[in-house]
């Protein structure tokens, strides 16, 4: 008995791994699939300046969205997005609106990094740099001009 | 370890948006917070616990960013995101507003009073470091503009004795300045740090500050004597604390009762560092005694001994809370 029961309990476990069902039986995200999550919440978001989102654009793409495993429950998203304008200002409102949208929408625990993707841009750095400072963050969302322009690219079109 | 960073009292200080400060007041008795939510709470205890005293609601537009409390702990002076920085007078548990310092372009990142309490040094994204004086009409006035930054400037801090002024900066420098001839000017610029600088303080003499930064180390700086020449101020690196913050370093505070080091990270921990015996006058080893890995459930920004009571540490975040600690030494 012993042995068929332990033998059972082995079947067991191998089919909760294969079907990734956590102990409690839920099933377990991978990584690649909150990649996707990440993807899916800022694909939408339109451009600044186009009527189109910036997946439409090529600003984001599936394979700009990368995770690391921090700690059991959180994760570092890394995103590097390639704006279409060579221009300085739209591309660190389009970094913002990356932040906003994700400090929003994502249900997991996270920390963030975004980044312009190199050789799109002449002064990436200064950007960069910007766009992971959380206090200018914080400041150009309490500005009422930025902060409407930032709404209206992030908001759901059935918002 | 024999030391150890034990949780007192975890406090949801600011609702729904972020605590960027806290300050003890110099008796020690009251901690001032700041956040998001544009409003400055003050903290009392009332037994063994901290219960908020007074809530400064109407005092700012925007996000308040920082607080400090005046030497003489009657004043208390609010940096805010709106651009000005409003001074409370204090009126038993109450504050009133005294006066709002108006003037800089943007921003207001940081207050700090000089220990003579006369004078008031404010910090903006306008690049600029402002020198207030105060008169005993408690009038205030504009003395100085001093432009040494190239960017944002993030903190300023008076020396604990002398009329000295530090300030960090997003150009990844600090300057220090003093007061030459009736004329303020920047004395030196300590450069070494690879990002923006957050924070910085002074050791209880001054002799040494602790800087930390984006670049994810704090350094220790140190006052030698110039060639060019006596009163002449000339500072060195004499330690990097690297590899051991995950992400930013927001704030760094040097305790002036017992010398330990407590950071405040973007990694969401508290770490308490102390002095080794030295090996050399001029290097120093500092340790990890202490640390809270998940002091909070986001980023730290802020951490502040209490002046009179040793060992207790307060600590804020991102989550709006407050968490009060206690680091126990054997």
């Amino acid at each position: 008995m012993e042995i068929v029961s332990s033998l059972v309990s082995s079947v067991v476990t191998t089919v909760f791994q294969l079907s990734r069902l956590g102990r409690n039986g839920m099933r377990v995200r991978t990584m690649d699939e909150k990649a996707l999550d990440v993807y899916d919440v800022i694909r939408s978001i339109r451009d600044p300046e186009k009527p189109n989102t910036l997946e439409e654009l090529d600003v984001v793409t599936e394979e700009c969205v990368e995770l690391k495993e921090l700690s059991e429950d959180e994760y570092l998203i890394i995103i590097k997005f390639s704006p279409t304008v060579p221009h300085c200002s739209l591309a660190t409102l389009i970094g913002l609106c990356i932040q906003v949208k994700l400090q929003r929408c994502l249900p997991f625990k996270h920390k963030l990094e975004i980044y312009i993707s190199e050789g799109t841009h002449s002064i990436e750095e200064d950007i960069n740099k910007q766009i992971n400072d959380k206090e200018r963050i914080a400041a150009a969302m309490e500005n009422p001009n930025l902060r409407e322009i930032v709404e209206q690219c992030v908001a759901e079109p059935d918002d | 370890m024999k030391e150890a960073l034990v949780l007192v009292q975890r406090i949801s200080a600011h609702p729904d948006s972020r605590c960027w400060f806290v300050s003890w007041s110099p008796n020690g008795a009251l901690l001032a917070s700041c956040g998001g939510d544009k409003a400055i709470r003050i903290w009392g205890r009332e037994g063994d616990f901290w219960i908020c005293k007074t809530v400064l609601q109407d005092g700012h537009q925007r996000t308040v960013r920082k607080v400090a409390w005046s030497p003489c702990g009657n004043y208390l002076a609010s940096a805010s995101f709106d651009a000005t920085t409003c001074i409370w007078k204090k009126k038993n548990d109450d504050f009133e507003s005294l006066t709002v310092l108006e003037g800089h372009e943007n921003e207001v990142k940081c207050v700090a009073w000089a220990p003579s309490g006369n004078l008031l040094a404010t910090c903006s994204r306008d690049k600029s470091v402002w020198v207030w004086e105060v008169d005993e009409d408690e009038e205030y006035e504009c003395v100085t503009v001093l432009n040494s930054h190239t960017q944002d400037v993030k903190h300023v801090a008076w020396h604990p004795t002398k009329e000295l002024l530090a300030s960090a900066s997003y150009d990844n420098n600090i300057c220090v300045y003093k007061e030459e001839d009736d004329d303020w000017e920047c004395q030196a610029t300590l450069q070494g740090h690879t990002s923006t600088v957050w924070s910085l303080c002074f050791d209880a003499t001054g002799e040494r500050m602790a800087s930390s930064s984006d670049d994810r180390t704090v350094k220790i700086w140190k006052e030698f004597p110039s060639e060019s020449g006596p009163g002449n101020l000339s500072w060195k690196c004499v330690c990097t604390l690297s590899g051991y913050h995950g992400r930013t370093v927001y704030d760094v505070a040097w305790c002036p009762l017992t010398g330990a080091l407590a950071t405040a990270s973007g990694d969401d921990a508290v770490r308490v560092f102390k002095e080794d015996a030295a090996a050399s006058p001029d290097e120093c080893v500092f340790s990890l005694v202490a640390q809270a890995t998940k002091a909070h459930s986001q980023d730290v920004n802020c951490v502040s001994w209490n002046p009179k009571e040793a060992g207790l540490l307060a600590s804020c975040s991102d989550n709006g809370e407050i968490v009060i600690w206690r680091f126990k030494e054997d």
